[in-house]
């Protein structure tokens, strides 16, 4: 790796936005189902159906999302540890306000924060459901009275605050995170220009808004429609 | 106006070194920075002690060589300007002020607030340039046509006076905006393409060997360079990385 031109600073910057890209395009298709679960209970059942137990989905890109979700992290704590290295001795005095958003030198912070949330949400939702389909063997999708499980599970799991506020304080770290992570992915594959970044300013805050604030309205008509 | 001074003393590289109070009274607002500093220094070479060290040469915001990280920020708290072109009205009586070398471990302290900026001159050196046959046969530049707009472009660029403020305000401790401007300016130029790939390549290479840190598109260094350069030649450089490496 050592002599290659590409795995270098500008390479990692790469990489960590094309995983960003497939991030935040994985995010808005959650969303979307989720947001099934709102308006039809229905729906959401037959889409969460399809989607756990279509082989391309559960073989191909979960493996696919789970490498992205991971690389992300890992090369976000490697570049962050390089970063640290590169300047040894701080400053007494320093005033980055100055010149520069919390959102933006704060990825570290917004990041480890939502890794955090994944855990949670591998325990609530992801663990049980592979353990269900590939421990247990039950692809029905089922309960035991026949109605299909998943818009239930879903109900069930927001009926505590105390989740319901972890998930709202999460998805306020992923908007934060989203701020500056939508654009920077832009600029790090080379699409900036001033006569563009008005427009692109606009669209990573819209995006970072509006995608969290997605998630937190399913969090919070569960909570209060059970 | 009276001032409280907090400077670093470091008397060598190996030196841990320490923040030192110097109160000064009756400095004028229309002195320049780097002149408050002088009269400071005339004040302590006439008790007997060490001038404080800081780096300055044509005080005119051209030649790139002074530095000072001063409460907090590159260059001080005025924007677009050198330390050199900071005035002393942009304090008040009584303020107390900080001043810095910039930190970054491949600028090392050389002596209080002087910093070794040679990694610099390395970079410049792995490609911040354009071979020239000077066989007596070379074209004259100005025969070339040359697009105006790419023309003002890689001129903004080649405003760059390598200061280093980019580095020294960058979280990361980046240079990329100092290389991302020493490419485009060639970049953009018809003389420049023949060596593209190489050039990128070559000076990002020996960028990551000095141990300068990653971007994170945080946008600091553009506020804070003195000339303005703009985070699109960060963009360029990247465009330029990423089509050197398809076309190898």
């Amino acid at each position: 790796m050592s002599n290659s031109t590409f795995f270098k600073s500008i390479g990692y910057k790469v990489l960590m936005a094309l995983s960003g890209f497939f991030l935040m395009f994985f995010l808005v298709q959650h969303l979307t189902i989720n947001l099934l679960s709102i308006f039809s209970a229905d729906n959401f059942n037959e889409v969460s159906h399809f989607m756990g137990t279509n082989p391309l989905v559960q073989f191909l890109l979960q493996p696919v999302l789970i490498f992205a979700v991971v690389f992300h992290f890992v090369m976000g704590i490697f570049l962050e540890y390089r970063n640290n290295k590169a300047r040894e001795v701080s400053y007494a005095y320093n005033k980055p306000s100055a010149n520069s958003t919390w959102m933006s030198r704060n990825m570290i912070i917004s990041g480890l924060t939502v890794l955090a949330f994944l855990v949670l949400h591998f325990i609530d939702f992801w663990i049980p459901e592979i353990s269900t389909k590939y421990v247990l063997g039950d692809m029905s999708g089922l309960l035991p009275s026949g109605e299909f499980r998943y818009h239930h599970e879903l109900q069930e799991k927001f009926i505590h605050i105390e989740r319901v506020i972890a998930y709202v304080v999460s998805f306020i770290f992923l908007s934060l995170h989203l701020m500056h992570g939508f654009q920077s992915s832009f600029q790090s594959v080379g699409f900036r220009q001033n006569k563009n970044m008005i427009f692109l300013s606009k669209l990573s805050y819209l995006f970072a808004i509006l995608i969290p604030a997605g998630f937190i309205s399913v969090a919070l008509f569960h909570y209060f429609n059970h | 106006m009276n001032l409280n001074l907090k400077i670093w003393r470091q008397k060598s590289n190996s030196d841990k070194g320490k923040i030192v109070d110097y109160p000064i009274s009756n400095v004028s607002e229309h002195m320049s920075f780097l002149e408050m500093l002088d009269v400071l220094n005339e004040g302590l070479i006439s008790k007997g002690e060490e001038p404080v060290a800081f780096d300055h040469d044509c005080r005119e915001g051209i030649c790139g060589m002074c530095s000072l990280y001063i409460n907090g920020e590159a260059h001080g708290p005025d924007r677009g300007v050198t330390t050199c072109q900071l005035h002393m009205r942009k304090f008040k009586d009584g303020d107390t002020i900080y001043i810095e070398p910039f930190r970054a471990t491949a600028l090392p302290v050389i002596k209080d607030l002087i910093v070794d900026r040679s990694s610099f001159d390395r970079i410049q050196q792995a490609g911040g340039f354009v071979s020239v046959n000077t066989s007596g046969n070379t074209q004259d530049a100005n025969a070339i046509p040359i697009r105006k707009e790419n023309a003002d472009l890689a001129f903004d660029a080649a405003t760059c006076i390598g200061c280093a403020a980019c580095v020294a305000t960058c979280k990361n401790a980046s240079a990329m905006l100092y290389v991302s401007a020493k490419v485009s300016q060639f970049a953009l130029l018809p003389q420049g393409e023949v060596e593209a790939k190489e050039r990128v390549i070559n000076m990002v290479n020996k960028m990551d060997e000095e141990g300068f840190g990653n971007c994170t598109n945080t946008g600091a260094c553009e506020v804070e360079c003195p000339k303005g350069i703009s985070l699109d030649n960060i963009a360029r450089m990247n465009r330029e990385f990423l089509s050197a490496n398809i076309k190898k």
